[in-house]
């Protein structure tokens, strides 16, 4: 398939260096509306790296971030925000002292008329986002300390979810899970697809990668290998990527 | 009195089959830390009451008198462990507040004895809001410059205020040459306490009323918020319970700190000044609530609202659990460890007033050790140092804790050197009692 209209998202020649050693070295991707693009690469291949630049995490050294067609600038979280991309961190960044619905509203908490923290209605906004996500999830006034690694999962998700993403980062979202929770996660992946969400997707799992992903991008050394259509691919062809640092019609020319 | 009303139709909802007291916390939702520092404190008044009649037959400690003076000497000491608190969650600390509580009184002594007689005259009436003024901004700027250097020069709170404990008792004694400055204003004495600076018997069953009031109306609005949104409510045994407690304080309190009456030379003079005829039977004037009490009450009523009502108070937990999170969140963290250290410092100055208001001057050494008594009033208070954790109530008790100590020992007669002692092992004990706890209700 190929795309008519203007990406979601272009990252146009992204550098960014940590003490003189390049992490993300001139990468380019884009990803459109109802896709799932896969960052795939050995760890420190500066997948994580890229996407906190996306998220406002980190400030980029060089290169442009293109959102809708239009020069985004991007120097902070809540810049990130501004432009509804939201980001589930492989560490979840959750407060770990507070219960789950002061996570999901951190930093967007609901207010009353008086400018009070309005915790009975987010309270309830949270009952509401995880009977759809997660209906087993009850503990609602625990510290996130309390709760399992699946349920710390939905937290997070949940987060990104409740203030209606459009670009969505998932950063090793099935990590931490269980088969029945990762699984949860990839229909979740799917539902939020056709709802026309752009979403990045890291994990280490090739084959679960194969499963959910439309594009995958291949990263080594803080530079980009390769996108591919996992159509076009096997499973063993993103291996040789990954650990050859070579696109597969190089490494299929024998 | 739970045990008769247990049998109400609202107590029998199914629950699990658990001990009558564990039954008791969850209905009432009552904090067991909470009571474990009320048992403590009781526990603690009493042991010195005894001591005292057994060894000297007389308790002083359960006297109206000694619980009025032991409040008055609390509210320095809680007014700075409030904002400790917050320093504490953010897995900071203040060593300097007793050496910024010296600064702020030295400059509010020059300001009302030697700078402003001169620009508005002695006696001005508006002589010591000025005085009060120069202090807590000059408290809010010290902790400010403290949290920039900590914040974006990203040096340790330990060091910066380890340094600040030198420079600013050394600046204290530069202020007036390490002069005692006094008299203070007449206006701002009342501050500190004492006969006059207390509200009497009327004031204080206002406050009572206020007090009660407001027991009984947020219980009212809590249960009318849960029900509208469908949350679980208390049973109305523990609903009763906990009105009957919390007026039965507040109530306490008033009848306590009217029970203690003004001494006689001072009611003397009082009658000679404004001439009434002194009944038979001598006069008795009561203190009521003295005014640096009700400043601490104030103070902890406005730091708890703004601690778990307002965004400020739940970003100040989220840095504490998890500064990346908060960071990744939105929040800007930097700023908000300057707002923090700026909040300790006005805290600062206002104990700064209450203490040298007590004292009628200002010395450079007003303050000394201070910092060890607040920062041990938040931990035993239940702050947590590993960060996250920690209550604007639990600290206050805290406060009541440590000087309800340091008075017992005072009154029994012990020394000096012994009572250094004593608070030191407390305070590790109390750290030691918290990890248990911490790790049990895991």
């Amino acid at each position: 398939m190929t795309h008519t209209q203007t990406p979601l998202v272009e990252l146009r020649d992204i550098s960014i260096s940590f003490g003189g050693i390049r992490a993300v070295d001139h990468v380019s991707l884009d990803l459109y509306p109802g896709e799932v693009v896969g960052l795939l690469g050995h760890n420190g291949a500066g997948k994580s790296t890229l996407i906190k630049i996306l998220s406002g995490a980190y400030q980029r050294d060089g290169g442009e971030i293109w959102i809708d067609g239009k020069k985004a600038e991007i120097s902070s979280p809540r810049d990130a925000r501004d432009y509804n991309i939201e980001t589930i961190y492989q560490t979840l960044a959750l407060a770990d002292n507070l219960d789950a619905p002061s996570n999901l509203f951190l930093g967007r908490e609901l207010t009353n008329g008086i400018g009070f923290v309005d915790d009975a209605r987010m309270e309830s906004e949270t009952r509401k986002i995880m009977a759809r996500l997660n209906p087993n999830f009850k503990k609602l006034k625990e510290p996130v300390s309390a709760l399992s690694g699946g349920q710390r999962q939905s937290v997070a998700i949940a987060r990104a979810v409740y203030f209606n993403a459009r670009i969505l980062i998932m950063d090793e979202p099935t990590a931490a899970l269980g088969v029945h929770e990762t699984q949860m996660v990839a229909d979740l992946i799917q539902e939020l697809k056709k709802q026309g969400l752009g979403i990045f997707l890291i994990s280490h799992d090739t084959r679960e990668m194969m499963e959910l992903c439309d594009r995958v991008s291949v990263m080594k050394n803080g530079q980009l290998v390769g996108t591919e259509r996992v159509e076009d691919v096997t499973e063993d062809d993103i291996l040789s990527m990954i650990i050859m640092g070579k696109k597969p019609d190089a490494a299929a020319a024998h | 009195m739970t045990d008769n009303t247990a049998n109400t139709p609202a107590a029998t909802t199914p629950q699990r089959t658990t001990g009558p007291f564990s039954r008791f916390i969850q209905a009432t939702e009552l904090d067991t830390r909470l009571l474990g520092m009320i048992g403590a404190l009781a526990l603690i008044w009493v042991g010195f009451h005894l001591y005292g009649q057994l060894a000297h037959g007389f308790g002083a400690f359960l006297t109206p008198r000694n619980l009025w003076n032991l409040s008055v000497q609390t509210a320095s000491i809680g007014i700075m462990a409030t904002g400790m608190v917050l320093v504490i969650v953010t897995r900071h600390i203040d060593l300097s507040v007793g050496s910024v509580l010296g600064f702020c009184a030295m400059i509010m002594g020059v300001t009302q004895v030697y700078i402003l007689p001169q620009l508005i005259g002695l006696g001005h009436p508006m002589l010591w809001i000025l005085a009060i003024c120069s202090g807590l901004l000059v408290g809010t700027l010290v902790g400010a410059l403290h949290g920039f250097l900590i914040a974006y020069g990203k040096i340790p709170a330990f060091i910066v205020t380890l340094g600040g404990l030198l420079v600013w008792r050394g600046a204290a004694f530069l202020v007036a040459r390490g002069e005692t400055i006094s008299p203070v204003d007449p206006t701002f004495a009342l501050l500190g306490g004492g006969p006059y600076g207390a509200i009497g018997a009327t004031g204080s069953w206002i406050i009572g009323a206020i007090g009660c009031t407001a027991v009984l109306g947020m219980m009212w609005l809590g249960r009318k918020r849960r029900r509208g949104f469908g949350f679980p409510m208390r049973p109305l045994w523990a609903e009763t319970f906990l009105a009957i407690a919390g007026c039965g304080a507040v109530i306490g309190a008033v009848l306590l700190v009217n029970a203690y009456y003004w001494p006689k030379g001072i009611v003397k003079r009082h009658v000679a000044e404004t001439g009434i005829a002194m009944p038979e039977g001598g006069l008795f004037i009561s203190h009521g609530f003295a005014i640096p009490v009700l400043i601490l009450v104030a103070v902890a009523i406005l730091m708890t609202i703004l601690m778990s009502r307002t965004r400020f108070g739940r970003y100040v937990y989220a840095i504490g659990g998890n500064p990346e999170a908060a960071e990744l969140a939105g929040i800007n963290t930097r700023w908000m460890t300057v707002k923090i250290f700026a909040l300790m410092g006005f805290l600062t100055g206002l104990s700064a007033v209450v203490a040298s208001a007590r004292l009628g001057s200002a010395t450079n050494s007003l303050g000394t050790l201070d910092e060890l008594y607040v920062i041990a009033a938040a931990v035993i208070g239940g702050t947590s140092l590993a960060g996250g954790v920690g209550t604007i109530y639990g600290a206050v008790l805290g406060a009541f804790v440590m000087q309800s100590l340091q008075t017992g020992m005072v009154l029994i007669g012990f020394d000096a050197a012994i009572q250094q002692v004593v608070v030191g092992s407390v305070l590790v004990f109390a750290v030691f009692l918290d990890i248990l706890y911490r790790r049990n209700s895991k």
